[in-house]
C-alpha cells in the first residue's frame, strides 16, 4: 500500500514536472508565433522581446542546433559534444568548489557553535563576504594563487576557479549547518548534560544528526551556487574549456546563427539539475536523521 | 494537616538533602531571587512533589539537584555527595515535561540511548530495553519512531529511558504537564506501579494538586517571590497508604480529598494554616 502510494506520488511529480517544461516551450513559441515582430513596448520601453528569428529562435531549432557541427570548419565536433565536455569540466570544477565550501563551510558553523565569541566574530564576515562581486574577486585568487607553491605542486587557473566557486558555496553550508547545530532544544541539552555527556559526545549523539534537515537544502543551495560560480570564474579568470568561455564564444555567433548561444546555456543548466540531484541523493542516504519529531 | 511527628525513616543516606539553598538570578536591580533559603530532605525510596504557582523555583530546585544548575549559596547533597558527582555518577535518571526523545532514533533506540553513551554492551542493552519497554508497556512499539507515538506514549518512552541504568532516584520536571486529563490519570498510575516495582526515590515537579496528592508521600508546597518552601503535606498522615502501594481508588478517599484541601491552603495561603506549617516545617 505505502509503496503504491510513493509510485503514484514519485510518477504524479514527474508528469507535473514534465507539463512544467511543456508549458515553458508553448508559451515562448506561441508568444513567438503570435507576438508583433518589434515585441511589446509601452511608451519607449519594451517589457516583452522582438519574435524575430534572431531575437527569439524555435524551441525545435535551438533542439536541432545541438546536431550540428560547432562551426562550418571540416571536421569540427557536433554542438551536443562541444557542450557536454565543456559541461563536464565545469562540473569539475563545480565539484571541486562544492567539496572545499561545504568542508570551510562546516568547520565555520563548528566553530561559531562551539565559542559564541568566534560567532560574534567570524559572521558578520560571513555575510560580508557574499556582498563582494565574483568579477572583483577572481583577478585576486588568481594573483594570490599564482604565488603559491607547495613542492613541485603549482597553482593553476582551474584551482582558482574552484577556489572561487567555493567562496559562494562555503556561505549556505555555514549558515545553515551553524542553525542546525544549535537547533537542539534546552531539554535535549539538559538530557545530554545530566548523562554527563561531554561537547564531543553532544555533538555527534545530538547536534550533528539534529542539524541534518537544516544541512540537506544547504547542501542543494550550495551545489546550484557553485555552478554558477565555476562558470563566472571561467569568464573573469578567461579559463578555456569550460561553459563559461563557450557562452561568450557562441554569443559572438548569435547574428549568423542565433540558436547557437542557446547550446552552452542549456548545458549550464543541465549541469545546475544534476549537481542539485548529486545532492538529493546523499538526503535519500540521511533519510532517517530527516525525522523532526512532528507527527507524519 | 502537616505532621511533623511522622517523618519518613532515614535509610542509610537520603536520597536528596538541601540546605540552605539560594539561587538568585541575575544583578543590580534586576536581580531576582528564585529560591530562598530551602532546605529539604528526601529519604531514599520517597516520593516526594514540589507544587507552587509559576515562578516559585520549583523547577529551579529539581535543576539544582539535578545539577543542571548550581545554588548562589547552600549546599545539595544527592546519596551524600554533591550534585556534580552525583550527575557524573550517574545517581538519577530525568525526565521533562517535554519528551526529549531524538526524533532520529526509535523507540529502542531512545531507551537504550543512556547505556550506550556509557559504554554498556550491546547483548546488556538489548536484555535491559526489553525489560524497560516491558515495564512501560510499549514492547511492541520498540521499532517505531517517535514520531509515530501519542504524547502520552512518548513521555512513556521518557521514563523507560530515565529508569535506563536503575537509578535509586528519579528527577520528574512535569513530566505530564503537556498531557491530557484522562491520559495524565493512567500515566500517574502506571507511574505509581513503576515507582513501587523499582523502589526509587522521586522528586516530581507538577502544577496539579489531585496529581501531587495521588503520587506523593510529601507535598512540598512552595510560594513565589522570593521561591521558598511554605509548607510540607505529609499525605500518610490523612490515612493514605505509603506512595508506593496505592491504587487508582484512592482519589475515591476521604483522606485524598483532606490531603488535597491542605496543600490547597497552604498554596493560597490561608493565614493561620500557612502560618502554622511554616513554623512547623520550615526546618
Amino acid at each position: 500500500m505505502a509503496l503504491v502510494n510513493v509510485v503514484l506520488t514519485r510518477s504524479r511529480a514527474i508528469v507535473l514536472g514534465l507539463l512544467g517544461v511543456a508549458a515553458v516551450v508553448a508559451t515562448w513559441d506561441v508568444y513567438k508565433a503570435l507576438g508583433p515582430e518589434q515585441g511589446v513596448l509601452i511608451g519607449t520601453t519594451r517589457v516583452l522581446p522582438r519574435t524575430t528569428d534572431l531575437a527569439m529562435p524555435h524551441s525545435w531549432e535551438m533542439l536541432q542546433r545541438f546536431g550540428e557541427p560547432v562551426t562550418a570548419r571540416i571536421g569540427a565536433p557536433d554542438a551536443f559534444s562541444a557542450v557536454f565536455d565543456a559541461s563536464m569540466f565545469s562540473l569539475g570544477l563545480a565539484a571541486r568548489g562544492w567539496l572545499i565550501g561545504v568542508v570551510v563551510g562546516l568547520l565555520l558553523a563548528l566553530a561559531m557553535s562551539r565559542f559564541r565569541i568566534v560567532e560574534s566574530a567570524l559572521l558578520p564576515w560571513v555575510v560580508l563576504s557574499q556582498t563582494v562581486p565574483l568579477i572583483a574577486i577572481a583577478p585576486l585568487v588568481r594573483r594570490w594563487g599564482s604565488e603559491i607553491e607547495i613542492g613541485s605542486y603549482v597553482w593553476t587557473s582551474q584551482d582558482s576557479v574552484a577556489v572561487i566557486a567555493a567562496y559562494l558555496a562555503f556561505f549556505p553550508v555555514a549558515v545553515g549547518a551553524l542553525r542546525g547545530l544549535k537547533s537542539p532544544d534546552t531539554t535535549h541539552l539538559d538530557l545530554m548534560h545530566a548523562l554527563g555527556v561531554g561537547w564531543w559526545r553532544t555533538l555527534l549523539t545530538l547536534r550533528l544528526p539534529a542539524s541534518v534537515p537544516f544541512v540537506l537544502p544547504a547542501l542543494r543551495l550550495a551545489a546550484a551556487s557553485a555552478v554558477i560560480g565555476a562558470v563566472v570564474a571561467e569568464v573573469s579568470i578567461g579559463l578555456k574549456g569550460g561553459l563559461g568561455r563557450m557562452v561568450i564564444d557562441y554569443a559572438v555567433a548569435a547574428s549568423g546563427d542565433p540558436a547557437k548561444p542557446w547550446a552552452p546555456i542549456f548545458g549550464a543548466v543541465a549541469i545546475g539539475l544534476l549537481a542539485a540531484g548529486a545532492v538529493g541523493l546523499l538526503g535519500l542516504a540521511l533519510r532517517p536523521f530527516r525525522l523532526t519529531g512532528v507527527p507524519r | 494537616m502537616t505532621n511533623p511527628l511522622i517523618q519518613p525513616e532515614p535509610l542509610g543516606q537520603p536520597a536528596i538533602q538541601v540546605r540552605g539553598a539560594h539561587r538568585v538570578f541575575g544583578k543590580g536591580r534586576k536581580q531576582v531571587d528564585a529560591l530562598s533559603a530551602v532546605d529539604l530532605t528526601v529519604a531514599d525510596g520517597e516520593f516526594v512533589s514540589l507544587i507552587g504557582p509559576s515562578g516559585c523555583g520549583k523547577s529551579t530546585l529539581l535543576r539544582l539537584v539535578a545539577d543542571l544548575d548550581s545554588p548562589t549559596s547552600g549546599e545539595v547533597l544527592v546519596f551524600g555527595k554533591s550534585a556534580r558527582q552525583a550527575r557524573l555518577d550517574q545517581e538519577y535518571g530525568i525526565a521533562f515535561q517535554q519528551s526529549g526523545l531524538l526524533p532520529w532514533r526509535t523507540v529502542a533506540g531512545n531507551v537504550e540511548l543512556p547505556l550506550k553513551l556509557h559504554g554498556i554492551n550491546s547483548e546488556i542493552r538489548r536484555r535491559r530495553v526489553a525489560e524497560l519497554l516491558e515495564l512501560v508497556g510499549l514492547t511492541d512499539f520498540a521499532r517505531s519512531h517517535p514520531d509515530q507515538l501519542s504524547g502520552g506514549m512518548q513521555q512513556r518512552v521518557a521514563i523507560a529511558r530515565a529508569l535506563a541504568e536503575s537509578p535509586r532516584l528519579l528527577l520528574m520536571d512535569e513530566p505530564f504537564g503537556a498531557l491530557d486529563e484522562i491520559t495524565r490519570e493512567r500515566m500517574q498510575n502506571e507511574l505509581v506501579r513503576i515507582c513501587a516495582e523499582t523502589g526509587a526515590a522521586v522528586l516530581f515537579v507538577t502544577h496539579s494538586i489531585p496529581e501531587a496528592v495521588f503520587l506523593s508521600d510529601r507535598v512540598v508546597v512552595m510560594s513565589p517571590r522570593p521561591g521558598r518552601i511554605a509548607g510540607v503535606v505529609d499525605i500518610r498522615a490523612d490515612g493514605l497508604a505509603a506512595a508506593h502501594d496505592r491504587s487508582a481508588g484512592v482519589r475515591e478517599e476521604e483522606g485524598f480529598f483532606r490531603a488535597v484541601g491542605e496543600v490547597r491552603s497552604l498554596l493560597h495561603g490561608t493565614p493561620e494554616t500557612a502560618a502554622v506549617a511554616r513554623g512547623v516545617d520550615h526546618r
